[in-house]
């Protein structure tokens, strides 16, 4: 086996220890490339399959190649596609573009607000209708408890402290110095009512990795990663204000990996193009203790 | 395709003995840190007055994580010519032992750091101990600040005689005690001029020395079964048995049996997505297989090969425990165990040799194992279980124990011993002793309904129950005392109380069997239907019926699948008519 293989083989172990012991359960879909190969290693684990609803937080900045990209993709493969927003915010104007908060403010009300709300399933949440192929209003309440997202440890220091299967609270707030151990392949999968989990299939992949396995299996992705003509791509997707593409003449996979593996990018950090990271010094950490992805 | 090999090094020690200044050093020393990161941290430290070390560097880039830099004190990564390698820095705090495990877990190889001039102390032991029980095979030791002890050749033979010492008696042998001072790079990337009495390999040369550890040679096939997917709903008609296959491998048409179970089918196909079919895959792979027989087959079960050397099935196991719960593991205790994708009631039966991690040193006579003990205990799980013992096929050797919700200890199965003594034939016989029978006697009953007592359970297929149910009509209209009990009769009843899911069941066919035996004691035929039964169910059962009698009923899939025309009941009808015609059911007439 080589170390591709490796990880494809510990994530889809994952995907199933998650699958059998959490009721509630739903993935994080966030369109990027590690969400697409997410969503993948979801179909290998489960033999073409995808069975949990795939969750999205539209904040409505994000650039609308992508969610055209997501909602094609839910077509193709009928996926049970369910989006939440925080449309109190984005009706009173409470937004960075709009320049009435910061940016840190921002993502706290279109992403972290929301999805609190959107998983606990007392704000709105529009699902897909595959007869019409729109979306319409979900009928389940129900909250979501187990939570599948594609974290990885390199992305950057709050990452890496990540479980495989990580307890938050009721509040979505994680307690990073008391996680529990995880033991060879036995992760904590017992809780008290009310624990609130998060599951991390992509722990131990490194963005090469990443890039290296949509090569292999021939991952559709979102063209914007791609140098379309203009000298340009995103390394890293987000709302289009707040991410900026970087300079790269990448136009195909193979080219990516070779920016990624001994180019110009084999030592920059991936989030470099994200804004809210660099507002204070641990921006993101507590952003993510707060239950931010 | 990147053929670089990857390799994961956890970097342990007691707190204050170097950890961070070693890993700083191997970062530095490799060019493995951001540009300019170096001078930066220097910089700063010649700004504020302070000596510069290679620790700074860690907790610079600790601070970097907002720009997302690869880096943390939880991992960080760094490439030789070699391969890439991760770096796991152990926390060294003995309250932070428990990310320590789990860091070390994932780890193939281990530095260890001992102070030469502090010398060795309670966690360079602990963490000697829990090396060698999370398997790790590769350990090379590093005696640091060898500059505050002027590179004193005594002392550092002095460390490797004691701690060589220590080692052995847990049959670890390191793979070498390498002599360097972190702070001056002295051995780390580079051989010291210092220590000229020193000309063995350097720390990063030993580094790369270590092997992936690829298993050389042919185990037994073994994987445990995670789940069983039918997606129906979607149009997919397969019955996929899957899991990870820790051992082995197996083929296309290869025969198998499940343990405890004991049942057996074949492979009829393996089972991906988005890959060319196989005919053969082996360990390493998360897998998927259909089979030639449909097998109710729960987690816990154990795929292996007919031909090959099987597991061990049993209660009871002697394990060397590692304890991190809150509170002490106490005797007689009720605990879950999971070992493989096993999850079972386990207890505490004896404390063979508590060991203080400290100094090895065994202490007897002990009733409990407190935080951050290991021990050698006998441990009880209340159904049978498959596994191996550690140094045949290590993941089905190796446990942790939950207490209340909490991953509270891991353990290494070290052998199997004789069930004999389990606590379901303790129980049945205690309880008859105290039996408080009345004065009628069974001799009465059995005149009196013209037939003996019995427990008759039907299992095997979907028409168990319609079979039971007919049967018992059969029964009561040749005016003998029969009774149908469906056990989803007992749910919101008599199991009401029953909550733990890992439990339920266990706790539910528990409490059938004692209805049996009071069931069969009043004189009737009592009658349910368990499509699902496994062997462990029904021993169960048997034994809880006695001292009355127990029939199991199976039905076989052939005479269960019905023309699509033909009404159920007469399905049944003749499934019943067939089963007495054979002399299954028969013999409550006397």
């Amino acid at each position: 086996m080589d170390h591709l293989e490796k990880l494809e083989a510990k994530s889809v172990y994952i995907f199933r220890e998650a699958y059998k012991e959490f009721k509630n359960l739903c993935m994080l879909w966030s369109v990027g490339k590690d969400s697409t190969v997410l969503l993948w290693l979801a179909r290998k684990a489960f033999f073409g399959h995808v069975p949990f609803p795939l969750v999205h937080i539209d904040t409505s900045y994000k650039i609308p190649e992508m969610i055209e990209y997501r909602d094609n993709l839910a077509r193709k493969f009928k996926l049970n596609m369910v989006y939440g927003q925080n449309t109190e915010a984005l009706k009173n104007k409470q937004t960075y573009p709009l320049g009435t908060t910061s940016r840190i403010a921002c993502c706290k009300a279109l992403k972290t607000e929301a999805l609190k709300h959107t998983l606990a399933g007392d704000w709105t949440r529009y699902r897909m209708n595959h007869s019409t192929g729109e979306y319409e209003e979900d009928t389940n309440k129900e909250p979501y408890t187990g939570v599948i997202a594609g974290v990885r440890a390199d992305e950057e220091g709050s990452r890496s402290k990540e479980r495989y299967f990580s307890p938050r609270d009721r509040e979505n707030e994680w307690d990073v110095a008391d996680q529990p151990p995880e033991l060879w392949n036995q992760f904590k999968t017992d809780f008290a009512p009310g624990t609130h989990l998060r599951i991390h299939p992509l722990l131990d992949w490194t963005e090469l990795n990443i890039w290296e396995y949509i090569e292999r299996e021939n991952i559709p992705t979102v063209s914007l990663y791609f140098n379309q003509g203009n000298g340009t791509r995103y390394r890293s997707l987000g709302c289009g204000p707040c991410t900026a593409p970087v300079k790269s003449e990448a136009r195909t996979v193979k080219e990516i990996i070779e920016e990624l593996r001994s180019g110009k990018f084999s030592n920059i950090a991936e989030r470099s193009g994200r804004e809210q990271d660099k507002e204070d010094g641990g921006g993101l950490e507590t952003l993510r203790r707060d239950g931010y992805m | 395709m990147n053929t670089r090999e990857q390799m994961n090094i956890v970097v342990v020690g007691h707190v204050d003995h170097g950890k961070s200044t070693v890993i700083g050093r191997l970062l530095a020393d490799t060019n493995s840190l951001p540009k300019g990161k170096l001078d930066q941290v220097k910089a700063t430290c010649e700004r504020n007055a302070r000596p510069f070390e290679y620790a700074f560097l860690l907790d610079a880039l600790k601070d970097e994580q907002a720009q997302g830099i690869t880096i943390d004190t939880a991992r960080c990564f760094f490439k030789t010519k070699k391969r890439d390698y991760i770096i796991i820095d152990a926390p060294g705090h003995v309250e932070f032992l428990k990310n320590m495990v789990s860091g070390a877990a994932r780890a193939e190889a281990a530095l260890l750091v001992i102070d030469a001039h502090e010398g060795i102390k309670e966690n360079s032991k602990r963490h000697g101990y829990l090396i060698s029980m999370l398997g790790i095979k590769q350990l090379v030791v590093l005696v640091n600040k060898m500059d505050l002890v002027d590179h004193s050749e005594d002392v550092y033979w002095k460390i490797v005689k004691e701690y060589s010492r220590f080692l052995e008696q847990l049959g670890v042998k390191p793979i070498a005690f390498v002599p360097v001072s972190a702070r001056d790079g002295d051995n780390i990337a580079s051989v010291s001029s210092k220590a000229p009495w020193y000309n063995e390999l350097t720390v990063l040369e030993h580094i790369d020395s270590f092997r992936k550890q690829e298993e050389t040679i042919e185990k037994p096939f073994r994987m445990p079964v995670q789940d069983v997917y039918k997606f129906t709903e979607s149009g997919d008609d397969r019955r996929i048995v899957a899991g990870a296959i820790e051992t082995g491998k197996v083929s296309v048409g290869d025969s198998v049996v499940f343990r405890p179970s004991g049942k057996k089918s074949s492979v009829v196909s393996i089972e991906e997505f988005n890959v060319p079919k196989k005919t053969e895959i082996s360990y390493g792979y998360a897998a998927g297989f259909t089979l030639s027989d449909e097998l109710y087959l729960p987690r816990g079960e154990v795929m292996c090969r007919d031909n090959e050397k099987q597991p061990f099935v049993g209660t009871r196991f002697k394990a060397n425990i590692f304890w991190m719960g809150r509170n002490p593991m106490v005797l007689n205790r009720k605990y879950k165990l999971k070992v493989a994708s096993a999850r079972v009631n386990v207890r505490l039966v004896e404390v063979l040799s508590g060991i203080d991690a400290t100094d090895l040193s065994s202490i007897k006579g002990k009733q409990q194992i407190d935080r951050h003990d290991v021990a050698e205990c006998v441990f009880e799980t209340t159904r049978p279980i498959a596994f191996d013992l550690i140094n045949d096929i290590e993941s089905l050797g190796r446990f942790v124990i939950v207490d209340n919700y909490d991953i509270a200890g891991g353990g290494i199965i070290t052998s199997a011993l004789e069930d004999n003594e389990s606590a379901l034939k303790d129980h049945v016989r205690r309880r008859e002793i105290h039996w408080d029978k009345g004065l009628v006697t069974e001799q009465d009953r059995t005149k009196l309904f013209g037939h003996k007592s019995k427990f008759v359970v039907i299992t095997g297929s979907e028409m168990a129950g319609p079979v039971a149910k007919l049967l018992e009509r059969r029964l009561v209209d040749s005016r003998r005392a029969a009774y149908y009990l469906g056990p989803s009769s007992l749910v919101d009843g008599l199991d009401s109380d029953v909550n733990e899911e890992h439990e339920q069941r266990e706790e539910q066919i528990r409490r059938l069997g004692e209805l049996a035996r009071i069931l069969t004691d009043v004189g009737t035929i009592f009658i349910t239907a368990l499509p699902d039964a496994d062997f462990y169910d029904l021993e169960v059962m048997a034994k809880l019926t006695a001292p009355h009698e127990f029939l199991h009923v199976p039905l076989k899939e052939e005479d269960t699948v019905a023309e699509k025309s033909t009404r159920e009941s007469q399905v049944t009808d003749s499934i019943l008519n067939k089963l007495i015609k054979q002399e299954i059911i028969e013999d409550y007439v006397i």
